[in-house]
Parts: C-alpha cells; structure tokens; sequence
C-alpha cells in the first residue's frame, strides 16, 4: 500500500497554513484557503532508440486565495516561511482590494462539509521514480529497439512522462487535506520514409495515459509488448492502403478514438464556467447553455453520460478538490438529454445546480495558479448487455472502423469538430476490408451523438485520456480520464485529407 | 533568498561533472481577467526555477543529467548538483551531443538584479478597463479578455565560463466585445513589453466598430473563397511552420521540408517578395540573443547549445526557403551550419497597405478576424485545420457588406504561401492561438487565392 512521501510530510504545510490563514483572517477575509503543493515530473524521449532528452523538474509552491469583501484576491510563491505565507495573504487581500471596484456581485461559495485532517491516495502499484533512471530508459530503448527491427519501420520517437503530484490543502473552515497521485503516460510512433518519393508516414501506440505506476509498462492494464509485436505490419499495411473517397459512411469507433470526441463535444461543453462566459474570450463558450438544462436532446437515447472524480485509475480522480469538497459521481446526460454541469463552489452557490452543493470540479495545475472548474472524467456508459466491437461491425454495410486519437479540433461553441485517428479499417458488408488512409470524420456535435444506433457492452469499454487538457488564462493544463464503449454511428461527413489539402 | 548570480556560482562550485551548466529563471507575473464587464480572477505570482545540466565524457560524447527545481531555499542546491550528476552517470551517451559553448564577449549586466513586475504594472490600465466596461454597457455590448505581464530573468553559467543574462518582458492584453444578446462577437490581441503603449479605449471602439459591420449577417457556403488574412490569423498560421522547421526532420525526409531526395531549401515557396526572419534585437520583440534550453528537442533544441549566441536569420528570403533550424549537434554530424531556433518571428513583403486599404481594394472575398484551434492534420503536406472566430465579414466592392458565418478551414500554411497574391504592411501582431507560448511576430496582412474553408462552423 502506498504512503504519501515523507520528503512532502516533511515541508511545514501546517505552519504555512496556519500563518497564511491566520493573517488573512486578521484583514477581514470572509474565507481563505491555503494550498502547499509539490509536482515532480520525469518526461524522457528516444530518437531511434537513442536518449534524446531525460529531464527531472519538480515544482513546489504555495498559494493563498481569499473572498474579502465579496471579492476573488490570489498570491502565490515559492517563500516556504511562515513570513512567506502570511505575505501572500496580505498580496492576496490587496488584489481582492483592487479587484473589488471591477467586480460585480459579491462571491458567495456554496457550503461543504468539514473534512479535518484527511489523507487520499490515488490507486498505483509501483511510482515509477522509485524505479532505476537507468531502468526506465532501458526498457523505453528495449521497446523502441524491437519496434525499429520491423521491416519498413526507418525512425521510432518514444516519450515517457510520469508524474507524482503532491497537494495538501487547508481552508478558513478547517478542512485540510493531504493527497497524493501517480500517472503515467508512454507513447512509441514508427515512422516509415519514402526518400525516392518523398513521403513518409507514421503510427503511434494506441495506449492511454493513465492513473497507474510502473506496473503499465509491464502489462497491467495495457499490452505495450503486443502493440509493439503488431505496429510495424499495421504501418506497413497503412502506406499500401487506399485513400478514402469522401463521403457519408456509418463509422464504428473504437474507445482508442472516442474518448477524445467525448472530451472535446461533451466534456468541454458542460463546463458551467464555459456555458456562463467566463472563458468567452479564451476556451470559448457552450451551445449547451444553463436555458437548455433538462431540455436540451444532446444525443440518442442510448446516450448516457456521467461525470466523476473516483474512479480507479483516472487521471482526474482524487479525493478532495482544490475548494475542500469531496469528489463524487454525477450525471451530465441522461438517456440523450442534458440534465448536469460541471461546477465549482461559487457557480454551484451562484445557479443552485446539484442541490446548491459543488460536484466537485475545482482544480489547479500548480501553486502558482488559481483553481477553475476543470474536467472531471466525463465518461460514456456501456449498455449492459451491449454488442461486443465486432457484433457493432457486423451491423455495418458500407462503413469505416476507427482506431486511436490523432488529429483534433472542434469549434469555440463546440458545434462543429473534425477528428482523424491512427488507424481506419474499411467496413463492407459488416466485415473488415482492409486499411485506408487520409481519413477524417467531421460533425456537429448534437447530429454526431444523435446518429448513435448503440453503445457497445462493458467488455468493450476502455478508459482513455490525456495529459494536456488546457483551459484558462493564465495557461493550465490538465489530467483527465474519459472512458467509453465502442459505438456505432450512422451516416457521418467523411473527408479525404489529401484532397481538403489540395492535392 | 540568495541572488540568482550566486546560486549560479555556487552550483557551478559543487559540480564534480566532466561540465556543467546552470540556469536560474525567475519570474513574476501579474494578471487580469474579465467576463460579462466584470473582473473575474486575478493574481500575482513569483517562482524561481533552477536547472542543473551534468555531463560525463564517454569516448567521443558524453551522457546527460538535467534537473530541475524550484528553489525558495538555497540548501536544496547541492542536492540538486548531485540528482544531476547522478542522472548523467546511470545514463547513456546523448544523441544531441555537442561540447558546451565557450566563453565569448558580449555585453551583458551580469550583476544587474532580476527585474520584477507586480499588479502595480495595471495602475492606469485597470481604471481605463474600468471606463471601457462602462461605455460598454452603455452601447449594450459585453468585454470579455485578459491581461498579463510576466518578466523573467535568465541567468545562465556553463563549466566553461560562460556568464550571460536577460531579462524577458511579456504582456499581453486580448479584448473579446460581444453584443448583449451574444449573437455578434469581435476579438482583438496585442503584444506590449510594459503596458505604456495600450491604449485600451481605442482598442474597444475598434471592436464596436466590428459588431456594428456584424449587424447584417450572411449565410455563405462552404468552399475555397479569396481570403484576407489578417495579421493575428498569419502569426498562427506561420508560428506553427516555423515549430516544424527542423532541418534534421528535413534531412531525414520526415517533414514538410523535405522532398524527393532532400530538402526544400533553395525551392521558391512564394511569387511575393517574402522575407521570414527571427531576430532577438528587433524592436519591440526582444528575446534572448542566446540559447536557453532547459530539455532537449533534438529536432529543434539542444540543451548542449546553452548559451551559444542566436544571430538573425532569414528563414525564407525572397520567397526562396532559405534555411531550416539546425542544432549545433546536427550541424557537426552533417556538415551544415547551426542555426538557432530564436523566441521571435517577422514577416515582411515590402508592402504598404493596410487592412483597410486591402479591403477597399477587394472585389470580392472574406476578411478573417481571428483563427481558433488549429491542429495538424497531415505532417507531410503540414495541413492544418481550426475555425475562424469573433467575425469573418464579406467584403464587396470595396466594403464590408456584413458577417458572415464562422467555417472550419483545411490549409496548408506552405501550400498557401504560394496562393498569397498580396501582402500588406507587416505590424506587430499578437497569435491568439499560439500568443501563451510564442507572443512576439511581426506580420503582415496576407490575401489569399482559393483559401479553403471546410465546413460552416454554428458557433457565433
């Protein structure tokens, strides 16, 4: 069983704490919080098995946010002092100061219980920094080695990054909280060139990044040796393949490919932050606006969706948030019909969604930024008894079968999307027929769920992700899990990549 | 807490490794944030980061330790020296070797103190946000944006002597205007160094300005339409090129640089007189005039060229591509010379007109406000794709005539240099899509043939 690292116990989180808050409430904040966090990130990439690059950062701050006078105020430093800490409180009371004549209603947070001196570990066998630099690389170089020996596979690029995040949280209502997560993600693209016609193509690994330790890159919850064993015939049989002829064709696609059009469509369009205006100028906004909730068809009725922070193994699952609210599952589409958001404690006290009570969502990438609501794992519900990938494939006449996540892009609204992927199989007459190439699917997003015939069973359900979410100004980037079925959609906008190029 | 300079002396003091290189990075930034006429978040923020770089000789190359902290506390740093060194002794030779860069003149303050920036860098722009939101509400119209400035100071030593030193100052200021009813939506960014030169009202009636021309709208179709780039929306477009211009993916036939047989260089990419350089003394776009590479990109980047000094260069002269971004590393192992990739990008054709004049000289086309994520959908023709955003307007005879629906767009941005038939005088623009990383260029409006808008995009 994991414990949370002595070296992060050992910093004086309390002290900080008690010196931040205590000073905070001295100048009249009606609430304050105090973060102490440490992030340690190891990311290493290999060129044709050759160590390219094998950095080790690690990031430790401390912020103090506050409500004074009905006003948001946020410092953050490095100063890990009692002197330190109660400065920021002061830098944060007089932000909230100047804030105060720019804002508009006063900030009120929706209550939570009090949590005193609770600690959350996320679920890992092995972290991968207890684990040999020398290790690491070696197996890295081992995988990338055998992946060059493929016939027609001329360069491999492989990356690692793992990270071990740290946050102990403490707030004017005596929650504190102490939490520790792991996450991992590997990824190995082969790349074949065509130096007489000047052409090249590549295919990367289809496994996610994910809540896990060491133990992923040896077998437990992916095969990185089988992906390995069969990506040099699969890029060999791509750089054959036909180009697709645009048009309409049912797709069937994979949990590899559809975890990202989930976050995209769905994901980000039920951030409640983004559907009031508050990244308008940034992130965007949301067709799917608080008007709608309840009424709004988002997709057919197989469509259910729900949004969490505890399932094992997501990378946006944790304990506690950055507001001191415990996590929980929630719904956010309900048999087709938009009935949740996303929410934090002020829009959760502002709107009166979920009881008035926030589900949850705050989260900050570091210290040194302030906490927005972020994306819990939004994930797609499998049908109990649901078809397995190739019953979904037999369904099909004329069709493509979609693998991995590549290319991505979808419009400020979140209307219109156009995605392309690792892999495509031509479906004909509910077979597979080969690959194709230079494929991308485009929809809008309520014609794109809607055209959902069926989700498939739970033994088709994967639980994809990524590391790089972004959101906010400043910058913030975020771990988020998205799981699903495979599922089959008829009738999609097929593009041909060569000719939208002009070629 | 101890001066950076210090700490660069005394990490370089405890390092036992064959050479060593440290970089100290600190910053403080202040922001703003604003929604619906309202602030929304704010905050000030200071961090100091500390690099340690080890190598260890191994026959002709060497192995590689790099590691990085924040360091609010100086003992940490010979613990920091050591988990360097460490790293470089368990590791193998490193593909991007190149011997650490030696000692040279140049004319750096190294003693100088880091310059710092606080909210105190808004004390007029904050009161002038203020009256824009109030002449805002009077014309029924909402600002959305944000307002930054970070100032880091770089501080960089190497085993072999090397001292150099710069300090980075970047704001930005992006102004989204919408109509109270949300339907119509304009969108403006700047790049400022200190703040001195926003004028923030003038800003927000360029953008009523748009939402009036939005008043009438159009529906148009898909397809390829004549289109006016506007500066912002060629930063995007070209930003992005310029992060895919390794001469080592080039070489190895890898990229859209390359060619049957080689590379692309010498190949005419434009009819206009196209320039595209990066130049750390342009005015206004100040980046550092040496190499600061805290992980390696062994496409771009190198952590071994530390401190080599980054010369202007001429990536496309003429319309000619000229040259590509070569790690010294590369460089040695090919023969070539290396170019640096640097933290600034200027287009310029020679051309005098401006957006306005452009549109007066259009028959019939689309003026772009901004471009909004941009993807890459095939590396091998560097097509890319993304929406247009906060206005696209018909222009006829000589005049906007309305807005017209957003589009998703398939382009190439090289392909699409050889479609640009004008290019109108190149001015600092901010990328809104790349601006957080990549905020200094310089860019001239562009108008292109046969610019490939996809599919109708609902989003307003």
């Amino acid at each position: 069983m994991a414990q949370i690292d002595p070296t992060f116990l050992a910093l004086p989180a309390r002290r900080l704490a008690d010196a931040a808050l205590g000073r905070a409430r001295e100048l009249g904040a009606e609430h304050a919080d105090f973060r102490l966090e440490r992030i340690r990130v190891a990311s290493f990439n290999l060129r044709d098995a050759q160590l390219e690059s094998a950095t080790d950062t690690e990031d430790v701050g401390l912020a103090v946010r506050v409500v004074h006078d009905g006003a948001w105020g946020f410092a953050a430093g490095i100063d890990l002092t009692p002197d330190g800490a109660a400065r920021l409180a002061d830098q944060a009371v007089a932000t909230a100061r100047m804030s105060k004549v720019l804002s508009k209603d006063p900030v009120v947070l929706a209550p939570e219980a009090t949590y005193s001196d609770v600690t959350w570990i996320s679920a890992y066998e092995l972290d991968p920094f207890d684990v040999a630099e020398a290790d690491r690389v070696g197996r890295l170089t081992e995988l990338s080695e055998r992946l060059m020996a493929a016939d027609g596979v001329d360069h491999v690029d492989a990356h690692l990054t793992h990270v071990l995040e740290n946050k102990f949280y403490a707030d004017s209502s005596g929650t504190t909280t102490t939490q520790q997560r792991v996450r991992l993600q590997p990824q190995f693209t082969a790349v074949q060139v065509d130096r007489s016609a000047g052409a090249f193509s590549s295919m990367r690994t289809l496994a996610s990044p994910t809540g896990r330790g060491w133990e992923y890159l040896n077998g437990v919850g992916c095969d990185l040796d089988g992906e390995i064993a069969e990506l040099g015939d699969l890029l060999a049989e791509h750089v054959k393949a036909p180009s697709v002829e645009a048009g309409r064709y049912d797709l069937v696609v994979d949990p590899t490919n559809l975890w990202l059009t989930i976050h995209e469509s769905i994901g980000h369009a039920t951030e409640l932050d983004r559907a009031l205006g508050y990244e308008a100028a940034y992130a965007g906004t949301s067709f799917a606006t608080p008007d709608k909730l309840g009424a709004l068809v988002y997709g057919s009725p197989v469509m259910n969706v729900t949004g969490d922070r505890v399932v094992d193994h997501g990378l946006s699952t944790i304990g506690y948030d950055d507001e001191g609210v415990r996590t929980q599952e929630f719904d956010i589409i309900r048999d087709g019909t938009l009935v949740g958001y996303q929410l934090n404690r002020h829009m959760a006290a502002q709107q009166g969604h979920n009881g008035g009570r926030s589900n949850g969502c705050a989260f900050a990438d570091a210290a040194g930024h302030i906490p927005l609501q972020r994306m819990p794992n939004v994930s797609l519900k499998p049908a109990p008894n649901g078809a397995s990938t190739e019953e979904l494939i037999s369904g099909v006449e004329r069709g493509i079968y979609v693998l991995g996540d590549r290319s991505w892009s979808i419009d400020m609204q979140r209307y219109n999307f156009q995605f392309t992927g690792q892999r495509f199989f031509k479906i004909e007459n509910g077979r597979l027929a080969g690959q194709l190439r230079d494929v991308a699917y485009q929809a809008t997003t309520t014609d794109f769920w809607g055209s959902m015939e069926a989700v498939g069973g739970p033994d088709t359900y994967v639980l994809g992700g990524a590391f790089n979410c972004g959101k906010g100004q400043p910058g913030q980037v975020a771990p988020v899990s998205h799981g699903c079925p495979s599922a089959l959609f008829r009738s999609v906008n097929v593009l041909n990549t060569k000719s939208e190029g002009g070629r | 807490m101890s001066r950076p300079q210090d700490i660069v002396e005394r990490a370089l003091g405890y390092s036992v490794a064959d050479g060593c290189v440290v970089i100290v990075a600190e910053t403080t930034e202040a922001n703003l944030r604003w929604a619906g006429n309202g602030l929304t978040t704010n905050g000030q923020m200071a961090s100091r980061s500390v690099t340690v770089i080890s190598t260890m000789t191994r026959g002709e190359s060497a192995a590689i330790g790099v590691v990085t902290r924040t360091l609010g506390d100086v003992q940490a740093l010979q613990e920091l020296v050591r988990a360097s060194e460490s790293a470089a002794r368990d590791a193998d030779p490193a593909d991007d070797y190149a011997p650490l860069v030696e000692d040279y003149p140049h004319d750096d303050d190294w003693e100088a103190d880091s310059a710092t920036t606080g909210v105190e860098i808004f004390s007029s722009f904050a009161p002038a946000l203020g009256e824009a939101f109030d002449r805002s509400r009077e014309r029924s119209e909402l600002q959305y944006g944000y307002a930054e400035h970070q100032l880091t100071s770089y501080f960089i030593g190497t085993s072999t002597g090397l001292r150099r030193r710069f300090d980075q100052r970047d704001g930005r200021v992006q102004l989204n205007a919408k109509s109270d009813d949300l339907t119509r939506s304009a969108w403006a960014g700047v790049h400022t160094e200190d703040f001195s030169d926003v004028d923030i009202a003038a800003l927000v009636d360029g953008l009523h300005t748009r939402l009036e021309w939005a008043r009438n709208r159009i529906d148009l179709p898909a397809g390829r339409y004549e289109t006016i780039l506007p500066p912002t929306a060629v930063a995007d477009l070209m930003t992005y090129a310029y992060w895919k211009a390794s001469a080592r993916d080039a070489e190895e036939g890898r990229n859209v640089f390359s060619k049957a047989g080689g590379t692309r260089i010498g190949d005419q990419l434009s009819d206009l007189p196209l320039t595209i350089r990066s130049d750390p003394a342009a005015p206004g776009l100040t980046c550092p005039p040496f190499e600061i590479v805290v992980a390696s990109d062994g496409a771009l980047e190198s952590v071994f060229d530390n401190g080599a000094p980054i010369a202007a260069t001429d990536w496309i002269a003429d319309g000619r591509l000229a040259e590509l971004v070569r790690t010294r590393s590369w460089a040695a192992k090919t023969g070539g010379q290396p170019t640096a990739f640097a933290g600034n990008l200027i287009i310029d054709a020679g051309g005098t007109a401006d957006l306005d004049s452009m549109i007066a000289t259009t028959a019939r086309g689309l003026l772009v406000t901004s471009l909004f994520y941009i993807r890459e959908v095939d590396p091998q023709s560097l097509l890319l794709t993304g929406l247009t955003r906060d206005g696209v307007y018909l222009v006829e005879d000589g005049k906007v005539v309305g807005a017209v629906n957003n589009f998703r767009f398939n382009e190439s941005p090289i392909d699409m240099l050889s479609r640009a038939m004008e290019a109108g005088r190149s001015v600092p623009a901010l990328s809104r899509e790349w601006g957080d990383y990549f905020s200094r260029t310089a860019m001239p409006p562009l108008r292109i043939r046969d610019f490939n808008m996809s599919t109708v995009s609902a989003a307003s």
